[in-house]
C-alpha cells in the first residue's frame, strides 16, 4: 500500500465502538479466535453505556413468574409499533436472561431480590417487572463488567481514535481508515470483517441526553460505505429530561423514578397521563391512582400507572400539557416522587437508595432536593430507533462483512423502543455480532486494501486544515442542532420537513468550507469537522424519511398525518446512496411475520 | 463533594467571568486567559466549551456525558481536583479569576488533556474476578442484598481518577512503579469482598501494589465525586486483611477454617 504516512495494523475483526454492544461483539469474537482489535472514540469505559440508568430487560421471572419471553417478544412488538424485525425481537426476548446471567458471571453485582436471586424492576411498556438492575446506574455497572472481562481476553484496545472511512474492495468490507486524536496520524486497519457498534446520533439535536459522542458515526460510516440505513424517521424522545437550569437541559432523568411511583402532575397538580390512554394499551392501565400504587408495590392483580405507558405517548402527553399552558415554570411538567413518603416507612432514605444518580444530579446541577420538591422535566431526544439494516440472525448488513450491534443496527426496537430493551439490545446482539464476524473473517479473509480510496479519504479528512479560515466547525453544527430541534422534532409536518430539507443543503455547502487551524494533535475543532459529515448525513435520513412516512407511529409523529396507517404498517423506509451521490430512500415490502409468532402476538393483546 | 448546593434561580443575568485556563503540552506551557459569559446553573465545562467555540477552537479537553457519570472531564480548578461537569460556577469565589489546569499526576499531553494510560495498564495486573461454582443449576448464585452493599459502593467508581491525582504517593512521589494508587485499592477491595470472589490478592497488595504506603491521610475520599469511602470502606479493611495474612500467624491458621 503506498500510503507513506499511514500506520497500518492488522486484524480479523474491527470492532468501532466501546460501549456494551461493541466490548461483548469483541469478547465473543476473541472467543472465536480471532484476532480482535477494538477503536474507541474515548477512552475505553467512557462511552454513552454508561449512561443508562433503569436496568436491562429479560424475562428472567424472579418477581414475577407469569413473565416469559413471549410476553416480553409481544410487548417489544406492541411497544415497537410493529414495524420491528421480528426475527431480532425473537432472538432478543429468548436470550436476554442468559446475557444477562453471563454478566453476573463475570462479575456484575446486580440488586437482589429477598430470595437472593438477581431483583427486577417495573418499566414502561413491560407487563411484568423485568429489569435487571443496579439502583439507577446499570449502564455502568454492565460496561465496567464488560470493560474489565474483555482487557483479559486479548483484545487490542485503540482509545481515543476517530474513524473516518470504512475502506472496501470489489463490494466487500477490507478495513477503517481512521487517526489517533492524541497526535493526528493516520491509520490503516486491515481486516476481514467490521463491526459497527458506535451508538446514536443524538447530538443532531439541540436538546439531547447523549454524550458528544452521539454523532451518528456508524450510519454515516455505513451508508457512505454503500449499506443501507433503515428506520431513520424513528427517533425516540425520552419524556423525562431535566428542563433547569439551561446548562443541563436535556439531561436524562431515568424512567425508574417512574417505576418506583413518580408521578406526573402538570400545574394544575393533576396526573394528567389518564386523559389520554392509547387502545393498544387500555386493559393494562390501572383505573386509579391507588391501584397504580398498589402495582408499584408488586401486587400483581394491579395495572400499570398511566405514567408507564411508552415513551413515545408519554412524550407526546407532557408536550400537549406543555403546549395547553398547564407545564411548568421553565417550559416542562412536574415529576414528583416526594410523594410517596406519605406512603413508604423512611420514605426519604428510600428515595435515596433508589435512585441515588438522581438524587444527587438534581441536588447539584438544580440546587433541587427530589426528595422534598417535585423535579421539572420535559422531552429529549434520547434514542434512535433506526440504523444500519442488518441480517435479523447474524447482524450483517448489505455490505458483505460489514456488521453492526447496538443502537446503530435497526430493526429490534421497531418504531419505538421500550426502556431497559437497549442494555438487553447491546449484549444479545452484540455477541451475535461478534460470533458471526469472527466466522465470517475466518471464511473469507482479509481483502485488500485500495491505496487510492486510503489516498482519498485522508485527503477529504485532512481537507480542514486547508481553509485556516474557513468557517468555525462549532458554529454549523449549533445552526443543524437548531434545524432539527426546531423542524424535525417530536411533531413533524410536511412544510417544516422541507423547510428543514433546504436548511440542509446550505448548511452541507458551508461544512464543505469548514476550515480549522493549526496542529493536529488533539484538535478538538478538527473533530467537530468531521462528526459534522455524519451529523449531515444522519440529519438529511431523518428529515426525508420523515417526509415519506405519512402517518404516525411510536417515535414519528406527523400533525399532518396524525393517525396510525394500515398501509405504513406493510413497509420500513430504507436510505442508500445513489449513483450519483444522492440519497434515495424506497419503501421496502415487510417479510410476512412467522404464524407462530403471530399466534403470540395475537393471545397477549 | 458538596451535597448541598444552592437552587438555581430565573435570574438571567449574565456575569464576564475570568479564566486562567492551562495551555502547553509535555514540553511545558502556561496558563491563557479568557473570558466566558456565565448565567445560572452553568458549570465550569459550559465555559470550557465557550471558550472553545469561540475563542479557542484548538482548546483540548475531554469530555463525554456532561452529567458527573462518565469521569472524563477531571481537572484541577482553583487547585482541586473536580469534574468539570459537576461543579457549578455559582459554587467558586465570584471575586478571583478560576483557574484551570489539566489533572497534575499524569503526563501532559495537551492543554486539559492528560495521559491515564498508566490505569489502564494497572488494572490488567490484578488478579480478574474467579467466581466460585454456581449455587443453582441455571449457573447462578444466590446472594443477598446485605451481601453485595459493600462492594456496590466500590462499584459505583466512575474512574476519573481524580483520587489517583490527589494522592501524595503519585502527585508528589511519583511512586507509579511501586504503588497502584486509591483506586485500584478501591477495585481490588471489589474484588476482594465481591460475595462470589474466590481468588487471593493479598499477596499482590503487600508485595507488588504498595498498599503500605497509603497513610490513610483521607485526600482520596474528600474529592470522590462519588462519595465513595475510599479509605474507611476500602483501604483499611485491605490493610488489615495483609496484617492478618503476614503478621499474625493465629489468624491466619482460624482464616484456613473460615470461609472467605
Amino acid at each position: 500500500m503506498s500510503v507513506p504516512e499511514a500506520i497500518v495494523h492488522e486484524h480479523d475483526v474491527i470492532v468501532i465502538g466501546a460501549g456494551g454492544a461493541g466490548l461483548r461483539a469483541a469478547i465473543e469474537a476473541s472467543a472465536g479466535g480471532a484476532k480482535v482489535a477494538v477503536i474507541c472514540k474515548s477512552l475505553l469505559g467512557k462511552a454513552h453505556t454508561v449512561m443508562a440508568e433503569g436496568g436491562m430487560a429479560a424475562a428472567m421471572g424472579h418477581v414475577d413468574d407469569r413473565d416469559n419471553w413471549e410476553v416480553h417478544f409481544s410487548d417489544t412488538m406492541r411497544g415497537g409499533g410493529y414495524l420491528n424485525n421480528w426475527v431480532m425481537a425473537e432472538h432478543h426476548a429468548k436470550e436476554a436472561p442468559d446475557r444477562v446471567r453471563e454478566l453476573e458471571a463475570w462479575g456484575a453485582v446486580f440488586d437482589r431480590t429477598k430470595d437472593g436471586r438477581i431483583l427486577q424492576r417495573h418499566f414502561g411498556g413491560h407487563r411484568y417487572q423485568r429489569l435487571a438492575h443496579v439502583g439507577d446506574r446499570t449502564g455502568l455497572e454492565m460496561i465496567r463488567t464488560l470493560q474489565d472481562h474483555g482487557v483479559h481476553q486479548g483484545l487490542d484496545v485503540y482509545m481515543e481514535m476517530t474513524v473516518v472511512a470504512l475502506l472496501t474492495s470489489g463490494g466487500r468490507i477490507a478495513g477503517v481508515l481512521g487517526y489517533d486524536r492524541e497526535r493526528g496520524r493516520l491509520r490503516v486497519w486491515r481486516a476481514g470483517a467490521v463491526i459497527l457498534a458506535t451508538g446514536g446520533i443524538g447530538k443532531a439535536y439541540r436538546i439531547t441526553s447523549n454524550s458528544w459522542e452521539y454523532t451518528g458515526d456508524g450510519q454515516a460510516l455505513a451508508y457512505e460505505a454503500g449499506a443501507e440505513i433503515m428506520d431513520m424517521e424513528f427517533i425516540q424522545f425520552h419524556p423525562t429530561g431535566m428542563v433547569w437550569p439551561p446548562s443541563v437541559r436535556g439531561l436524562l432523568v431515568t424512567e425508574g423514578v417512574r417505576g418506583e411511583g413518580g408521578a406526573l402532575r402538570n400545574s394544575e397538580g393533576r396526573r394528567f397521563m389518564w386523559d389520554d390512554i392509547p387502545e393498544a394499551y387500555k386493559n393494562q392501565v390501572a383505573l386509579d391512582e391507588e391501584e397504580a400504587w398498589r402495582y408499584v408495590c408488586g401486587d400483581k392483580s394491579a395495572q400499570r400507572p398511566a405514567e408507564l405507558l411508552t415513551r413515545d405517548h408519554v412524550a407526546r402527553c407532557i408536550n400537549r400539557e406543555v403546549k395547553a399552558g398547564r407545564g411548568s415554570p421553565h417550559g416542562g411538567v412536574f415529576l414528583d416522587i416526594a410523594w410517596i413518603k406519605s406512603r413508604v416507612p423512611n420514605g426519604e432514605e428510600h428515595i435515596k437508595k433508589k435512585l441515588p444518580s438522581m438524587y444527587h444530579q438534581f441536588m447539584q446541577l438544580a440546587g433541587v432536593d427530589i426528595t422534598k420538591e417535585a423535579m421539572e422535566v420535559g422531552p429529549t431526544t434520547h434514542y434512535c430507533m433506526g440504523g444500519v439494516r442488518v441480517d435479523g440472525d447474524t447482524q450483517m448488513s448489505s455490505v458483505p462483512g460489514l456488521f453492526a450491534a447496538g443502537e446503530v443496527a435497526a430493526g429490534l426496537h421497531g418504531a419505538n423502543r421500550l426502556g431497559g430493551n437497549s442494555l438487553s439490545d447491546l449484549v444479545v446482539f452484540g455477541k451475535r455480532a461478534g460470533e458471526h464476524a469472527a466466522r465470517w473473517a475466518k471464511e473469507h479473509g482479509a481483502a485488500p486494501v485500495d491505496s487510492a480510496q486510503v489516498e482519498a479519504e485522508t485527503a477529504r479528512a485532512l481537507a480542514p486544515f486547508d481553509r485556516p479560515n474557513g468557517e468555525n466547525p462549532y458554529a454549523i453544527q449549533s445552526d443543524l442542532q437548531d434545524v432539527m430541534q426546531r423542524l424535525v422534532g417530536m411533531v413533524r409536518t410536511k412544510s417544516e420537513l422541507e423547510e428543514a430539507l433546504g436548511h440542509l443543503d446550505s448548511l452541507r455547502a458551508r461544512a464543505a468550507k469548514c476550515g480549522v487551524s493549526g496542529h493536529r494533535e488533539y484538535h478538538p475543532g478538527w473533530h467537530t469537522a468531521i462528526d459534522l459529515r455524519n451529523l449531515l448525513h444522519v440529519s438529511e435520513m431523518i428529515t426525508k424519511s420523515a417526509l415519506l412516512r405519512p402517518e404516525s407511529r411510536g417515535g414519528h409523529f406527523r400533525e399532518d398525518f396524525p393517525a396510525k396507517s394500515e398501509e405504513c404498517t406493510g413497509f420500513n423506509l430504507v436510505a442508500r446512496r445513489a449513483d450519483d451521490g444522492s440519497m434515495d430512500i424506497d419503501r421496502r415490502q415487510r417479510a410476512p411475520i412467522r404464524p407462530d409468532l403471530q399466534a403470540i402476538i395475537e393471545r397477549m393483546k | 463533594m458538596s451535597s448541598h448546593s444552592h437552587p438555581v434561580t430565573d435570574a438571567t443575568a449574565t456575569r464576564p467571568v475570568e479564566f486562567k485556563i492551562w495551555r502547553g503540552d509535555a514540553k511545558g506551557g502556561a496558563f491563557e486567559q479568557y473570558t466566558a459569559q456565565v448565567t445560572g446553573g452553568m458549570v465550569v465545562l459550559d465555559c470550557i466549551h465557550q471558550v472553545q467555540a469561540e475563542q479557542a477552537p484548538d482548546l483540548a479537553c475531554r469530555w463525554n456525558c456532561k452529567a458527573g457519570k462518565c469521569g472524563s472531564c477531571s481537572a484541577e480548578i482553583n487547585g482541586k481536583p473536580s469534574l468539570m461537569c459537576m461543579t457549578r460556577m455559582d459554587t467558586l469565589p465570584a471575586d478571583q479569576p478560576v483557574t484551570v489546569e489539566p489533572l497534575r499526576a499524569f503526563p501532559s499531553i495537551r492543554d486539559l488533556v492528560t495521559d491515564v494510560s498508566w490505569n489502564y495498564e494497572v488494572k490488567k495486573k490484578i488478579v480478574p474476578f474467579k467466581p466460585r461454582e454456581p449455587d443453582r443449576p441455571d449457573g447462578t448464585w444466590t446472594v443477598f442484598q446485605e451481601d453485595v452493599e459493600r462492594v456496590q459502593e466500590f462499584r459505583k467508581c466512575i474512574e476519573c481518577f481524580l483520587c489517583q491525582d490527589v494522592c501524595h504517593v503519585l502527585r508528589d512521589h511519583h511512586k507509579h512503579d511501586e504503588f497502584i494508587g486509591p483506586r485500584f485499592l478501591v477495585y481490588t477491595a471489589a474484588l476482594e469482598m465481591h460475595p462470589l470472589d474466590t481468588a487471593d490478592r493479598i499477596a499482590d497488595l503487600k508485595e507488588r501494589d504498595g498498599i503500605g504506603y497509603c497513610n490513610i491521610g483521607k485526600c482520596c475520599t474528600k474529592v470522590c465525586p462519588e462519595s465513595i469511602t475510599i479509605t474507611d470502606n476500602a483501604i483499611i479493611p485491605l490493610k488489615e486483611r495483609v496484617v492478618d495474612e503476614f503478621y499474625d500467624p493465629i489468624t491466619r491458621l482460624l482464616r484456613i477454617f473460615r470461609p472467605k
